[in-house]
């Protein structure tokens, strides 16, 4: 999981003299059934990932509507992006949403795996109980019940008024479009909970025996030995989650019925770059801004790994 | 302390007794606990629970119940929402979206499982110049953002008249675009025995004889792993089918759902559970079925739901 090097340094012993001696016949056999192996996937690469990166790198510099020629315009689509009230708006709903739905889903997904962390029976069922939501939270389905359950005089609408809440669905409130989603984004806390609970399993119990014989209490325990032992894998989590945070499409286009409303509020980035690019056939300014979703998501990424030797710790043996 | 051992026969008896008590008082410690673990484990299981529990009861309840109503329990229940759900949408079948998953599902699995493992054995086994490059590139479409891909995509398909059909959905499966599922597979032979191919190579087989005998048969785990997911996310997949599928007869199961809650009126909405449970029933069978497996491949690979 943590291993993103081509080779484990157990994978390939130095070559012994009796390798080396062998190797030579085969080698040029290797490479070409090395590139004969890879062919599908090099194919794959150029045509759809690198190739088209390119491209779209290119048409963020044109104007672009599919039919006729691109039109060189130089920085005009960037520079129409920070004077675009509504790409201006895309960025603080999904800036919303993947700083409060990430922390929070965390959280509830470490407290539960926690909680599940223990001798009891019946865990490998609750375990798989709590995963199934991260299954199927992003289908189209859950979306329509997540939009039914919020509506007006349903289910959360009653509860709400139960408890003394003002009445009132959700959905066509703009300050609450974004709680719901957030809701969505934590109830599928089970797949971090599941690779947190694989990291718990990990964390000798000896160290906990022997912070209990020293009289730490449960909160120093937590803090000095789970965080700790646990971060390589709250990198993982918080590093994947964030960057799938920014993408989220599927449940908010179902639940703004496509629109992106009401007033602006579920107006994703991936959404305003699936409306100007497929709906309005501006492909070059959609192309700008998946370019600037690329590189902030980019700096993202750099900013995790370099922080991470600040915090995430690894023991000794594994890198 | 070691004068206390010597010490008469009546403080041992207090010690016995005494001890008695904490270990009493430990007993119900440490069955509280235990309650307190259950219950708590009880309450996240409700709150996660209850919207799939609510999806499937209001799918057998008239709209006009659901509204208002927040006890799970149908007071008259009917299988009026499934019929209306199966009629389909605008005189295209239930069973063509149902179809059309099935095909991109199942093509998906076929894709992933063939093109998937011959990359991972190239990653894994094989060495060639250029592999580490290739395998850092690999890793690195894993963290890359696919809306930077689809404008040109989307471009290159209209411009080769691939639009409205299923060869864009599909494509990108049989050349192992899908790095999550490489990088699975690769972990996975790592951790095979060597000693395997090096004995099979020097019976002087080749890398297609050592790919085909002995690696797909040891890879079978990672391989259903592989396939469940494949199935799963390509059943859900809504963004593709909405990019490229433009006539009703090809839509999926998502993108008809989507249509039929915009075409019916809006407090239908025993209707839509009724739908939005066919059509997750392929997924909800395959959890049930394979739990082990998914739970295990998240555990392991970090890989998502």
């Amino acid at each position: 999981m943590t291993t993103l090097s081509a080779e484990n340094a157990t994978d390939q012993p130095a070559p012994t003299p009796a390798e080396t001696s062998r190797k030579p016949k085969p080698r040029g056999r290797d490479i070409r059934a090395g590139y004969a192996f890879l062919a599908p996937w090099l194919l794959g690469f150029f045509l759809l990932t690198a190739g088209p990166m390119v491209a779209s790198l290119y048409l963020a510099f044109t104007k672009y509507n599919l039919f006729g020629a691109p039109e060189w315009i130089g920085v005009a689509n960037f520079t129409r992006l920070l004077a675009d009230p509504d790409y201006l708006k895309a960025w603080q709903v999904t800036g919303v949403y993947v700083l409060i739905g990430t922390p929070v889903k965390l959280i509830a997904a470490l407290a539960v795996a926690m909680l599940l962390n223990t001798k009891y029976r019946g865990k490998s069922f609750y375990r798989s109980a709590f995963y199934a939501p991260s299954l199927v939270g992003a289908s189209v389905s859950i979306a329509i019940v997540w939009k039914a359950m919020f509506i007006d005089r349903g289910p959360v609408d009653t509860v709400q008024q139960f408890f003394g809440f003002p009445a009132g669905g959700w959905v066509g409130q703009p300050e609450r479009t974004m709680p719901m989603l957030v809701l969505l984004t934590v109830w599928q806390f089970g797949a971090p909970m599941v690779i947190f609970l694989a990291g718990l399993k990990q964390v000798p119990a000896e160290l906990y025996e022997a912070a209990a014989c020293d009289g730490a209490g449960p909160w120093r325990r937590f803090t000095t030995i789970t965080v700790p032992m646990l971060s390589p894998v709250l990198f993982f989590n918080l590093l994947l989650e964030t960057i799938h945070a920014f993408q989220i499409f599927n449940s908010a286009y179902i639940i703004s019925s496509g629109t992106g409303g009401p007033a602006r509020s579920t107006l994703f980035y991936t959404l305003y770059l699936y409306f100007r690019g497929f709906r309005d056939f501006q492909m070059g300014y959609a192309s700008a801004m998946a370019w600037v979703l690329v590189v902030v998501i980019g700096i993202v990424t750099v900013i995790f790994f370099r922080s991470s030797k600040l915090w995430v710790h690894y023991s000794g043996e594994s890198r | 302390m070691s004068t206390a051992t010597f010490d008469t026969a009546t403080t041992s008896r207090v010690d016995l007794a005494q001890s008695a008590k904490l270990h009493k008082q430990a007993v119900a410690r440490s069955r509280a606990k235990a309650t307190l673990f259950h219950v708590l484990v009880c309450v996240v299981l409700v709150v996660v629970l209850y919207p799939a529990a609510w999806m499937i009861i209001s799918a057998f309840k008239p709209s006009a119940d659901i509204i208002g109503n927040v006890s799970l329990w149908p007071t008259h229940g009917s299988l009026r929402n499934f019929t209306k759900a199966l009629g389909g949408i605008g005189g295209v079948s239930f069973w063509t979206f149902f179809q059309n998953s099935v095909i991109l599902a199942v093509g998906s699995v076929v894709g992933i499982t063939l093109s998937c493992s011959v990359t991972a054995y190239a990653f894994a086994r094989i060495n060639f110049p250029g592999r580490n490059v290739f395998f850092t590139l690999m890793i690195g479409t894993l963290l890359l953002p696919f809306h930077v891909v689809i404008i040109p995509q989307y471009i290159l398909f209209n411009t080769l008249g691939l639009v409205n059909t299923f060869v864009p959905l599909l494509i990108g499966k049989f050349l192992a675009a899908d790095a999550f599922f490489v990088f699975l597979m690769v972990q996975f032979m790592r951790n095979l025995p060597r000693e395997l191919d090096e004995a099979a190579r020097i019976d002087g087989a080749g890398h297609l004889r050592i790919f085909t005998s002995i690696m797909l048969p040891l890879m079978k785990p990672a391989l259903v792993t592989s396939s469940i997911f494949a199935f799963i996310w390509s059943w859900n997949d809504f963004f593709g089918p909405l990019l490229y599928l433009k006539s009703p007869e090809l839509y999926t199961l998502p993108i008809a759902l989507r249509l039929f809650v915009d075409q019916t009126s809006v407090s239908d909405y025993g209707a839509q559970m009724a739908m939005a449970v066919l059509a997750l029933v392929p997924v909800l069978l395959f959890f049930l079925v394979f739990q082990r497996y998914l739970v295990e491949g998240v555990a392991t690979q970090g890989l998502k739901g």
